[in-house]
């Protein structure tokens, strides 16, 4: 017995998951990220493709387009299965949180179960067509209502069917009979290679209005997925591959790096948690602005981050802080030690740091976890101990997505974020880390060892400030058992950014200006 | 007494051709001792999703057991009787 039709989505939602791009209406999928580089989402009553190799998450992809139809829009869903049983994806799709036994019980989402029988194919003797799945596929259409219909995946029906004309034709006259149902359609086929033909059996040229391509590829020994929108048919979408990740909510793209020209920035200074920083910046670090603290191992950078977190909470902000080398007792140890309470900011909450070990896990998954993070904390400041470490980890291309991404984010929620890294020599010199991402911070800070006569020295510099005048000079300071002292500009050397560091006379000194 | 369900699509000239060459089969090889419901998958789609009926026309044999399938026009009666295990009664 049909249920009577349910309201799907109320007006104003309604305006939101359908949008125009040209002449096509799109339909959001509702898988975060997608919609975004789709130009709106998937085109509406259209049959797009979704191919990958073996392990790509294609099965993911069209279940995670289904549930998302019914979690977010109201709109019911069947799922034409050709290789796993209901019985496997029901299971499967529990660890995303998608309960399809409920759904189908509330006539949500409909199995067609076409995965092989245990007694084997049928044998068949003389013309036929594939009219009984049509027909069933119609009947789910028409019982749930459905707008949506994923069928996952057809090569199970060109190796069951050797005739391919015929498959192709067939798969024509379902997905012309979907169409005309007002259903969106995404067929999944895999592919043999990342990167070759689009499929084995042509099914693109003959169904498919778009293709989108899910890879699995390994870069610098270690997996990225990414997707790409191959072809959209009279429809506009981004280009090139983007990367994504299969997390416990589902697939995540992250497509932030297209976010980054639209951020507002702001003349609103906060403060370094440093009153001599603060001076030299001209007042302190913008409120929306990356600041990237560079400086060989001793030099007090995980200094730096503690006094700019303690800098957040002192003002009735929250701080998060991201550890990648140090413990949390032992930064709570430290931070005592330079009289800052971080275990009383703790409880009141108004800080909360995260221990991570980068090695742990892929690029996308640290990213959407820091992203989890700052979503839940709501911090209005970030503090990464340090970047380097992840720069370890990652490949050179991951490492700086990982950081236009996380950057155009946290300037989206106007979060002062400071990041530290670890130049590899003691002396001068620069690291990778700050090469890669010198153009994606606003303000880089310095600090730097100066050997003079017999004995270390500490140098901090303000290289660049975007947006602000800033104290150009190369200033001593001191670390004592109230944290980080600035002094005054060194006056008596010269080199100290290249490591080569030799004495003037204040009298040269003065000559040269 | 053989049992049968053929399931067919419409009412199109596959569909016909394959209950005419059922009967025929039926009174040739069978001596007219069967049994023969027909299915619309189009009219009745819940038993097609029932019975799992991916292509069509597909006939189903259900007694005497093991139950068997074949799907096609079944143009060739030889292959019909092999797929679905059909004790002829000519053989008899």
């Amino acid at each position: 017995m049909p249920r009577p039709k349910k309201a799907r989505v109320d007006g104003t939602a309604r305006a939101q998951q359908r949008t125009r791009h040209g002449a096509v209406d799109k339909i959001a999928t509702g898988i975060p990220g997608f919609d975004f580089i789709a130009g709106g989402g998937l085109p509406e009553s259209r049959a797009t493709l979704v191919a990958g190799t073996a392990g790509s998450a294609k099965t993911v992809f069209v279940s995670h387009f289904l549930a998302a139809g019914i979690l977010g829009f109201g709109e019911a869903g069947v799922f034409v299965t050709f290789e796993d049983s209901p019985v496997d994806i029901r299971r499967n799709m529990r660890a995303f949180g998608w309960d399809i036994e409920k759904w189908e019980a509330e006539n949500q989402w409909a199995f067609v179960d076409v995965s092989p029988e245990v007694t084997g194919p049928t044998p068949i003797v003389g013309e036929f067509d594939l009219g009984g799945l049509l027909s069933r596929i119609e009947h789910a259409v028409r019982r749930t209502n459905a707008r949506r219909v994923t069928l996952d995946s057809l090569n199970a029906l060109f190796v069951q069917f050797p005739d391919r004309a015929l498959v192709r034709s067939e798969l024509f006259r379902i997905a012309a009979s979907l169409k005309k149902m007002g259903t969106t359609i995404v067929f999944t086929a895999e592919r043999t290679e990342d990167y070759g033909p689009i499929t084995q059996f042509g099914i693109e040229e003959f169904v498919a209005d778009n293709v989108v391509i899910l890879r699995n590829i390994l870069v610098d020994e270690r997996r990225r997925r990414t997707v790409e929108i191959l072809k959209f048919r009279g429809a506009v979408h981004e280009r090139g591959e983007v990367s994504f990740t299969v997390t416990d909510r589902g697939i995540v793209l992250l497509p932030l790096t297209a976010q980054q020209l639209t951020q507002e920035s702001t003349t609103v200074r906060v403060t370094s948690g440093i009153k001599e920083l603060d001076n030299m910046c001209g007042g302190g670090f913008f409120r929306d602005s990356i600041v990237l603290v560079s400086g060989a191992t001793g030099t007090g950078k995980t200094l730096m981050s503690t006094q700019f977190l303690n800098g957040g909470f002192r003002n009735k902000g929250r701080a998060l802080l991201f550890a990648f080398e140090e413990s949390r007792d032992q930064l709570f140890r430290n931070a005592a030690a330079w009289g800052m309470d971080f275990e009383r900011a703790e409880k009141q909450g108004r800080l909360v740091v995260e221990n991570q070990y980068p090695h742990a896990m892929p690029m996308e998954d640290h990213l959407v976890r820091i992203r989890d993070y700052i979503e839940d904390c709501a911090p209005t400041r970030v503090a990464i101990d340090s970047l380097s470490a992840l720069e370890r980890v990652f490949s050179l291309r991951s490492f700086r997505e990982f950081v236009i991404s996380l950057t155009s984010l946290l300037k989206k929620k106007q979060i002062t974020a400071l990041f530290t890294s670890t130049t590899p020599s003691l002396m001068g010199g620069g690291s990778v880390t700050e090469k890669h991402i010198s153009t994606l911070t606003d303000s880089i800070v310095l600090l730097r060892y100066v050997e003079s006569v017999g004995r270390m020295r500490r140098s901090i510099n303000i290289l660049k400030m975007r947006g602000s005048s800033h104290d150009n000079d190369l200033r001593e300071y001191h670390i004592d058992g109230s944290g980080m002292h600035i002094g005054e500009p060194f006056r008596d050397v010269s080199g100290i950014l290249s490591g080569v560091v030799r004495s003037v006379s204040p009298a040269e000194d003065d000559d040269e200006q | 007494m053989n049992r049968f369900v053929l399931y067919v699509a419409g009412d199109t000239y596959r569909s016909q051709r394959a209950i005419a060459n059922l009967r025929r089969l039926g009174e040739e090889r069978l001596a007219g001792r069967y049994e023969l419901t027909i299915v619309d998958v189009r009219i009745d789609p819940a038993s097609a999703e029932r019975d799992r009926i991916l292509t069509t026309p597909t006939l189903v044999k259900l007694s005497p057991l093991p139950s068997r399938r074949v799907t096609g026009d079944l143009t060739d009666f030889e292959q019909v009787v092999v797929a679905l295990s059909l004790s002829s009664e000519s053989e008899r």
